[in-house]
Formats: structure tokens, sequence, C-alpha cells
């Protein structure tokens, strides 16, 4: 909302200077977000005075001209101006001065020949208007020399003040002025309602759509003249960013601007017969002013008349009924439309407005007869005519809310202790109304405040939130609980886990496009209105975000690629918070001990992924190798780590050729992603650790080496050897893997040391033997062969 | 001189002269072996008068001590030197750089987070999370914000075309607010409406279709909110100021409410934080009155508007309190000094090197929040 400051002196009385004025607005709530003074740019321009005109020596069309703007010597100016004359006054810029319409700072220049000091200055050329046809002509007595923008009064600054959504009051010059003079910066001046002189029968107008539009009132005025509206009015209308159009038109924006109070006016000659205002049909179709073509429904309000639609109601007047030059009698409408229809009918078209914007905030309702008297008024005084009586159909809800409010309730709720007495003197002030036992009255355009927290927020913002002093929260006795969740403190442990390992942590956007998400199966949630076609999906896999992030650092020459995220999956059921990580590159560089670069393979996504699990507490020795990873990984080289068939905890493994290439990565990639929500987390009983003391005999190994098929997976090995005693036998590792003709072909070796401790008593050697049959028969379970 | 000492002198001799090892042990053979020059002295003692014992056996045993020392001492001369010598040729060139390990790190954003958990830990409060994925209600309705409210439309809420059981759109939550009401409801539930003090906050990604250099479709908020007896402004007003300065580690940090607007508060207060310019930089805190420092807006907060409170099924003539939301990408930029939003989500590797934490940077009270 932008306005003048000469505008609020109109409905303010006040002796504050600016900057009070200013601070305020934002200590109230209104807050500032800008301040210009068009005079600014202006200041360096004189009042002059041409005190000699005379041909230029070369050239017909332009004059020599000697200026006085009070300087000591007079200014030598070639001016091509058609007006300019001797004895003319005018406005001057000397030489140095940047001319706003034109965009350029005047230098002494040589005009075919002769020097030229500074210029006469056209309206266009000070921004102040379109005329160009000749330079800016003042009276003949303005005062010579002194600042032109002074003397035209236009050092009038504009401040720009954010209107939260509930303030439709203040959408008017004059609710702000209320504000403020209730913060104590001044007195409002009453508001001077003028007298209309009112005859024959007003138009007819009725209401059909009650719900939509509940009251309609208007009146005619004939013989009227539209002509340009006067200097003050276009003042007023710039300083608040809109473009005078013409008496009529300028009427209606002015008194939305200064009253908050939308009204509509018609041109009586291309209505027929009376106004309605009804449901539009479905489908009906309505040329707004704008010059755009809406469809419009039954959930909203149109104005017709016999011919059709001339208006959606409260949003925008049509094309075909506005006034021009040649209106001679107008129809003026001052109507109040439900707040909730107009915010639907705007939704839904898509359409904003002044109007729109008052009316589903809610405009004034007890304020129809004042505001179609003050239109009445300003289109008799500004364009002639006589005016109807008023036609009024229908009512406006004007009745009023009353809020039971006790004084106490400042400091309870807003903690600001003011006297009961100042509390009613600040609500008086914002008008509302009183009474002894606290029984408030919300004035009639205050449909915002409902109860009586809303009554403590006035107080306070009047008298200072800056006031209230601040309140320790109350300490809970006891010592400090801690506050994270398991999950939370699984989640913090694992990221920084992965962070330790050398994996640097990116946060990606949580949509993606269709094409990333198709080789993860496809998103199930697909926005409506997405900001582009690359951010639609919400993904159902961290990995395609991982994969543009290490694509982009590729291309910006990074070797050596290490993500990981943590975040959510988004499927059809729920969110789901995971990690994915994703190496790619060289997992060493070449370096003078180890040779060659070496590249990530599927065994490092494994790695990573248990160092993981394990921090983030899940039960690493139980896990099981699976496979079905999921088509967007190599069939081969990728797995799962399971609690159980159907517990997933990770996938991991190269990704599948053609997942990174349609997502069109280049070069391959290792990946995992990392299920959090399935880790099942211990619950904590205290702090008390069960009881343990380390074994007082040494812990012996004992190597194996097993021929076996080459499709045996080592891990069922490890598993059948464990097997074999499942007290004595703590660890059994493969550290060994051959193949090659000396196993024959189809076999391969692997070698597996085992690791017992006893408890009791020393290993005998009996003891060994009888463990070491054990271990060999059930190897050979798995068709293998202890070797030789 | 006796004959002893000079059987032992010339040994000494020849020990401090030996080559080698097998030179030495010869000596040893000739001096102290079965049948050495000093064994078979020592076998002379045996026909001596006692007299002639008590003075010649001290000298002879003696001179078997010495030359014995002089040979283990000469022995663990020439290994040492051997060591020495065999050291010598193994020397490595120990500026050759060791082989390196991959440096991960932590994003500013997760950074963050931790501060502020460990931050509002010390104040009581714990940590929530709700769905991004919400409905209209969670979002909007019990926020305060009907269908028709004009301030739906500063929320640039993005939408998906399933619904939920009243038939109301699906959409990105435009806020964390809607993790405040899931909270309020739940204790509500578990308390049969009779309610339960309430400390949270709620990180959070939260969406909003708006993109430009200093908005991003995608950001992350914080949510704070307390529900308890007697809470007011006064605690609202504290409760920022403690959290600000505590985040940014200056007590010099002032805060200037500005009434406002928000649906879901009653009464409202935008809130600025004060900035001063050191070394061209913008600093939270120290002298907003100077020349070149001022305010900024950094949150919105406000008493929880009772048809919230109402709307979760609890009494707001019983339960009063504050929420705040906060954006969690710009309070990183401001404390550790990124000026570009869209690098948080670009993943760029030397970004991280320059902005992210290292692991075990760890947000500890008594470390400082800030790493």
């Amino acid at each position: 909302m932008k306005f003048s400051l000469s505008w609020l002196k109109a409905h303010l009385d006040t002796d504050a200077s600016l900057t009070e004025i200013t601070e305020k607005l934002t200590d109230i709530g209104l807050e500032l977000e800008g301040l210009e003074n068009p005079a600014d740019a202006l200041r360096p321009f004189r009042v002059a005075k041409v005190i000699e005109a005379g041909p230029h020596p070369n050239a017909d069309k332009l004059q020599l001209l000697k200026v006085d703007d009070g300087s000591a010597e007079p200014w030598q100016v070639v001016c091509g101006a058609p007006n300019a004359r001797k004895d003319m006054v005018g406005v001057f810029g000397p030489p140095g001065t940047y001319i706003p319409g034109s965009d350029f700072t005047l230098k002494p220049a040589k005009i075919r020949d002769v020097e030229s000091f500074g210029m006469m200055c056209s309206a266009r050329e000070l921004e102040l208007g379109e005329d160009h046809d000749g330079i800016i002509e003042l009276p003949s007595d303005a005062p010579v020399g002194t600042s032109y923008a002074d003397y035209a009064q236009l050092d009038d600054p504009v401040l720009d003040v954010a209107i939260t959504p509930n303030r439709q009051d203040c959408m008017g010059v004059r609710g702000i002025a209320r504000d403020l003079a209730a913060s104590g910066l001044g007195t409002l001046k009453p508001l001077a309602l003028p007298t209309v002189q009112r005859g024959g029968a007003g138009p007819d107008i009725a209401i059909e759509d009650t719900e939509g539009c509940p009251a309609f009132f208007g009146c005619t005025v004939m013989g009227v003249t539209n002509g340009a509206s006067p200097d003050w009015m276009q003042a007023r209308l710039k300083s608040a960013g809109q473009k005078p159009i013409s008496a009529l038109v300028d009427i209606t924006n002015y008194v939305t601007l200064d009253q908050g109070r939308p009204l509509h006016v018609y041109d009586v000659a291309k209505l027929q017969g009376g106004l309605v205002a009804r449901k539009a049909e479905n489908g009906e179709k309505l040329m707004a002013l704008n010059d755009k073509e809406y469809t419009l429904d039954e959930t909203m309000t149109v104005i017709a008349d016999q011919a059709g639609a001339h208006g959606i109601g409260g949003i925008m007047g049509g094309a075909t009924n506005g006034t021009d030059e040649n209106t001679t009698d107008v129809l003026i409408e001052c109507a109040y439309f439900d707040p909730a229809h107009i915010a639907r009918t705007g939704q839904k078209l898509m359409l904003t407005s002044d109007a729109r914007q008052r009316f589903e905030r809610g405009v004034d309702p007890a304020f129809l007869e004042e505001g179609i008297g003050i239109a009445t008024a300003l289109v008799q005084e500004l364009c002639g005519g006589t005016a109807s009586e008023i036609t009024r159909a229908g009512e406006a809800p004007t009745e009023q809310n009353v809020i039971a409010y006790d004084p106490g309730q400042c400091a309870s709720l807003g903690g600001l202790d003011v006297t009961p007495d100042r509390q009613k003197a600040i609500l008086e002030a914002l008008g509302f109304v009183v009474d002894s036992n606290w029984q408030v009255t919300v004035p009639t355009w205050r449909r915002d405040v409902h109860g009586w927290q809303d009554l403590v927020e006035e107080v306070i913002r009047i008298e200072g939130l800056d006031n209230i002093p601040s309140t320790p929260l109350p300490r809970k006795p006891g010592v400090a609980k801690p506050t994270a969740s398991p999950e939370q403190l699984a989640e913090r442990k694992a990221r920084r886990a992965a962070a330790a390992r050398g994996l640097n942590e990116v946060v990606n956007w949580s949509f993606i496009s269709e094409k990333e998400a198709a080789p993860f199966g496809g998103g199930t949630w697909s926005l409506a209105n997405p900001i582009s076609e690359d951010m639609k999906v919400m993904r159902p896999s961290l990995l395609p975000g991982l994969l543009a992030a290490a694509q982009r650092n590729a291309a910006r020459g990074a070797s050596s690629i290490r993500l990981f995220e943590v975040g959510r999956r988004y499927l059809e059921s729920s969110e789901h918070p995971t990690i994915g990580l994703l190496l790619t590159g060289e997992n060493r560089a070449r370096s003078w001990q180890s040779g060659a670069t070496t590249k990530f393979d599927a065994y490092d996504a494994k790695a990573e992924v248990l160092a993981i699990l394990d921090a983030a507490g899940a039960p690493t020795d139980k896990l099981m190798d699976f496979a079905e990873a999921g088509d967007h990984y190599h069939p081969g080289q990728s797995g799962t780590l399971r609690l159980g068939p159907k517990k997933i905890l990770a996938a991991y493994g190269v990704l599948h050729p053609s997942t990174t290439k349609a997502m069109g990565f280049k070069g391959s990639a290792v990946a995992a992603e990392i299920f959090l929500d399935a880790i099942p987390l211990k619950k904590k009983s205290g702090h008390m650790r069960d009881a343990f003391a380390p074994p007082a005999l040494q812990a012996v190994t004992r190597d194996f080496a097993f021929i076996v098929d080459a499709d045996v997976a080592a891990g069922d090995l490890v598993r059948a050897v464990k097997g074999a005693d499942k007290k004595l036998i703590t660890d059994a590792r493969i550290f060994d893997l051959f193949e090659g003709p000396s196993v024959g072909e189809g076999k391969k070796s692997l070698a597996v040391e085992v690791t017992l401790q006893p408890m009791d008593a020393t290993l005998t050697e009996e003891d060994l033997k009888s463990l070491s049959d054990k271990v060999v028969a059930n190897a050979t379970k798995l068709g293998a062969e202890l070797r030789g | 001189m006796s004959a002893s000492e000079e059987i032992a002198e010339k040994y000494l001799g020849q020990i401090a002269a030996a080559g080698d090892g097998d030179a030495l042990e010869a000596i040893r053979v000739a001096a102290l072996g079965k049948k050495g020059e000093i064994s078979l002295l020592l076998k002379t003692l045996g026909k001596m008068t006692p007299e002639e014992r008590q003075t010649e056996g001290p000298k002879i045993n003696g001179a078997r001590q010495a030359v014995a020392d002089a040979i283990a001492a000469r022995k663990d001369a020439m290994e040492s030197e051997a060591l020495n010598a065999r050291l010598a040729t193994e020397k490595l060139d120990m500026t050759l750089p060791p082989p390196g390990a991959p440096k991960g790190s932590i994003h500013p954003v997760s950074q963050v987070m931790d501060e502020l958990a460990e931050i509002f830990a010390d104040l009581g409060f714990s940590v929530a999370t709700g769905p991004e994925i919400e409905d209209d209600w969670h979002n909007f309705t019990a926020l305060n914000i009907p269908e028709t409210h004009p301030a739906r439309a500063m929320h640039d809420t993005f939408y998906f075309p399933q619904t939920d059981e009243a038939g109301m759109a699906k959409l990105l939550r435009t806020h964390t607010s809607p993790v405040q009401i899931r909270t309020m409801m739940d204790v509500a539930k578990q308390t049969n409406g009779a309610g339960e003090p309430i400390y949270l906050i709620a990180p959070g990604r939260t969406y909003r279709s708006d993109s430009d250099a200093t908005h991003t479709p995608m950001f992350h908020q914080v949510e704070g909110l307390v529900i308890d007896k007697g809470i007011h402004m006064g605690h609202l007003k504290w409760t920022l100021e403690t959290f600000v300065r505590a985040f940014f580690e200056r007590d010099d940090i002032e805060l200037r409410l500005r009434p406002s607007y928000f649906p879901f508060t009653e009464p409202s207060a935008e809130v600025d934080v004060g900035f001063s310019v050191e070394k061209g930089r913008r600093i939270i805190g120290g002298d907003s009155r100077s020349n070149e420092g001022g305010w900024m807006e950094i949150l919105g907060s406000g008493m929880v508007h009772p048809n919230v409170i109402r709307n979760c099924g609890l009494d707001p003539d019983v339960w009063q309190g504050f929420a705040f939301g906060c954006g969690i990408d710009r309070l990183a930029m401001l404390k550790y000094g990124m000026d570009d939003l869209r690098a948080f989500f670009d993943g760029d590797l030397r970004w991280a090197d320059h902005y992210g934490f290292d692991a075990l940077d760890v947000p500890t009270l008594s470390g400082g929040v800030g790493a």
C-alpha cells in the first residue's frame, strides 16, 4: 500500500516528523517497506526566467536563450522548444544535473558551434507527465531561483507499507491514519461526509445471489462530463502507483485507496435495463477489463443486466460497460460481497485486483451509505450532473462482535502490564467501544478481531512489543533428561560415521524428473503444479539425486567422488528415512606406493554399508546376505543385507549400466541405500552392561582350505563352519580365494581362518581333532572338499 | 707388576684391537678357555700356601674378571656398530607422502540442526518430526487458515492430484507448523484431552513454489512450540533471545519484535535481529545502531491461536503457549557466511570442503555449539 505523506495528513492531524511516522508504522505492525521522495531527483532544478531569446546563428529551429536562475550570471542556453520566448518562466537544469526522463547528465556542450549551458525542461524530461511538445511554462510571478520541487510542492515523500492480510481496514489511507492516531502520533480528522442533493428515482437494482452479494447500493448521476481528474487526485493516485485515466475511473480508484471502499461505475448508455447481482451460469463467459476472457460457474457472482453479465462482482468489471470520454450518465455501484465467495472466485479464476484484495479480507459492511455518498459527491464535484436517489437492495451483515475482556489478560498472554485505563484508551482510539464491565464492542471495520486474544494484541502492539520484559521459561526440576529419540540418535551417529569414513554429505531436491524416477520404479507422488519437469516427482530413491550430483562434480573435474545424503524416500504409503551413498571415480589415487589408481567395486559399497549400519546400532553380526538388490543394480554385483528374508536393512552394489546410462551418467558407479527405519533399535534399559571378564585362556586359530564348486557362496561356507560349534568358534573369516587350473574347472578354493576361544580348559589335541572333523563334516554338506 | 696383572694387560690390549667377533672369541678361548692362560693360572692357586693364596688369589681373579668384562663390553660395542651400520643402509626419504585417507564432511544444514537440538535440549525442548507430504487440514485448516483465507495465497503451495480422506488435496508442507498440530493432537489423544506441557522444536524440509536468487523450492525450517500453563509473550521473547544468542555465541545480540500477522498465532510478532558490519561482512550482534548496522528479519512468532489449540483437542482456557518458525538455511548462512542459497543444494565437493564440517565437530555445550 503506497501513499504520499500529504495524503496521510489529509486524514491525520500531526506534528510528527516523517521519521517518527515511519518508525511508528513498523512498531504498530504496519511495516514500512519503502520510502521515496519523487522530489529528490528534481531538487537541482530551479525556477528560471528567459531574459533574452534570439535566433541561433547556425540553425533555424534552435534559439539562443539567456536564462536567469538566480545565479550571479545568466546562462547561455541553446533551446529547441517552440514555446521558448523572452520573459517566459520555466524550469531550468544547470550543468551537472541528471535528467531523469532522458537518463543523462547535463554537460556544457557546443550545439552547432554555439556553447550551451544547462537546459530548460519539458514535463517528460522531469518525469512529471507525457508532454514533450514544449518546455514547462510557469506563471510569470513564479519566484526565480527557488527550487522547482519546493515551488511545485513536489516535496511529498511516498510511503510504502506492507499490510498483513488481516488488516483490510488499513488498505485505505484513512485506516492507517486511524492506527497512527491511536498510537499517539496526532489525531484522526473527522470524516467530512458530503451532503448530496438527490432527486429522481434510483436505478433498478436487484439481488438474486444473496449469499454472494448480501447488499448492493446504487444511484445514477446524469449529465456528467468525463475529463481528466484534478491535479491533487492525480498526484495521490500516482503516489499509490496508479495511473490516472479519467475523472470517473480515478474517482473509483481514489475511494478504494482512500477509504478502502471499492466501487464500480457503469456507463448507463451501455446498460439494458436494471442491474442484478446473480449467480453466474456454468460456462458463462465474460470479457473483463483486463481484456481477458473468463469462464465462470455458478459459485461466482456477476453483476448483469438484461443483455448479460457486466462484471465479476467484487473482483473486476467487464470490458464493455466502462466509462469513456463520451459518457454522460453513470450508475455508481457500492456493494458488499461475501469475503469467502470472493476468495474462492478469485482463486478459481486466478484473478486478482484491488477490489478482490479488499472484499476477500472483508470491507466495512457499515460503510455503504458513506461510500456511495462520497463517490457521488466526487462525481458531481469533478464531472457535474444530477444524482438520483439511492436504491438499496439487500442488507450488509453489520452486527457487531462483543468480546468479554479482562484487562488482566494483557499481562497473562501478552506479558506486558498495562493499566486498565490505558488499555481502555487504546481500544477506544482504535474505534472499539468499552463499557464499564469490559464488554468490548468491535468496530465494523475490524473483521479480524474475534476474541480476547485479539484485544491483547491490539493493546500491546500500540503500547509497543519492545516494552515486553523478557521472562525466563520455568526450569524443570531435576536433572536434564535426554531429548533425542533412539531414531534421531541412530541417524545422527550414522551420518557422522559416513562423514568419518570420507563421504561428503549433500542435500538434494526431494523431487526429481519422471525420467529419473523411472528406473527406480517411478514415483507415486507427482506434483500437480511442479516448478519444472525436472522437479516433478517425489523421489522413490535417493540415488537419482546422488547420481546427478556426482555427474556435476565429475564435470567440474573431481576425480574421486564419495557422496551421501540422509533424507526421505516417498513411497505410496509413507515416507522412509534413508541414507543413500554413491562412490565413483578413483577409489585410491595413483601413488608411489601402490601404483595405478583403483576403481570402486561393490565390496566398497558393502564396506560403507556395514560400517554405517554398525554406527546406527544395527546388529551387524546377525545380518544375512541376500541378492535381489533391485533392477537398478548390476545383477551379479549387488546384494542386500537383511534380518530375515523380508527385513531389508540395506541394498548395495554396482549400479546397472542401463540405469546410469538412462540418467545420462558417464562411467560406472557403486551405490547403496540404507533403510534407517528398518533398523531394529535396542530399547535402552539403564546404563548397566552385562557382566564381563576377559577369558583367562588364550584363543587359538586353525586354518582350513576347501575346494568347492565355483557357485558356492563364501557366506554359506562360513555359516557352515561356524555351525560346527557355536560356543567354541567365535569367528570364521575367509582369508583366501583362489580359482585356477590347479583346483580344477568350475571349482574354487576358499581358505577359512577359524578362531576358537576355550573357556574352561585348554584345548587338547583330541578336542581340536574332533572340532576339525566337525568343521570338515559341515563343509562337506556343501560339497566342499578339504584341500590336501 | 705381578704376573697376573701382566697377563691381564696383554689380553686387554688384544681385546681392544680385536677386529671382529671371531678374533674376540679366539682371545676369549686363549685367556678364559679351559686351557686358557688365565684359567691355568687360577688352577695354580690350589698349590699355594694360604699366605700366598691370600695375596695372589684376588690378583688372579681380578685379572679374570677384567678380561671377561672387557670381552663383553667389546662384544656389545661390536653389535651396536653392526646395527648402526645396518640401519644406515635402511634410510628412507621421509618427505614422501604417506597413504591418504578420504576426507568426508557434514552438510551445514545438518550441522545447524544438531546445534539447534543441542541449544534447545538445554532448555528442555525435544525434537519432533512429521510427514512432508501433508494434507490440507494439517498444513492449513487446523492452523486457522481456512480454504478461503487470503494467507493461503502467501504460501505458493505444491499440490498433488491425490486427496486425503476428506477429499482435500494432498500437498507438500509449506512450513513445519503441521508438526505442532500432530504433536498437540497426539498429546490430546494420549491424555484423553487433559493435555500436558509440550516443549519441542521441529526441524525439517519444507516446500514452496518459489525459485529465485534467494528462494529455492525446497528449504529447511525449524519450528518451536511451547504449550504449558501461564506461558506469555515475555517467555517467547526470552526463549528467542536465549536461542539466538546461544546460536551465534554472542551476548550482544538484540532482538526487535514487530507486530505482524500469522493466522495460527495471536498476538503475532516478526522478529528482527540486530547486525553490525565487521571487515565488510554482516555480523549478527554488535552495535546495530552504528553506521552500517541495522536489523534483519529472521523469524516469525506468536502466541498459539486458541483456535489452533482447540482444533487439536486441547482446551485453550487451560493451555497457552508460543510458537516460532525460522529458516535453517538462512541461519547457517548468517552464522557461517555463505551468500548463495542455491549452493546448499548443488552438492559441489569444493563447497563441501570449504563450508562442510568434520565428522567429529559434534556440537556440544561444553565445546561451544558452533563448530
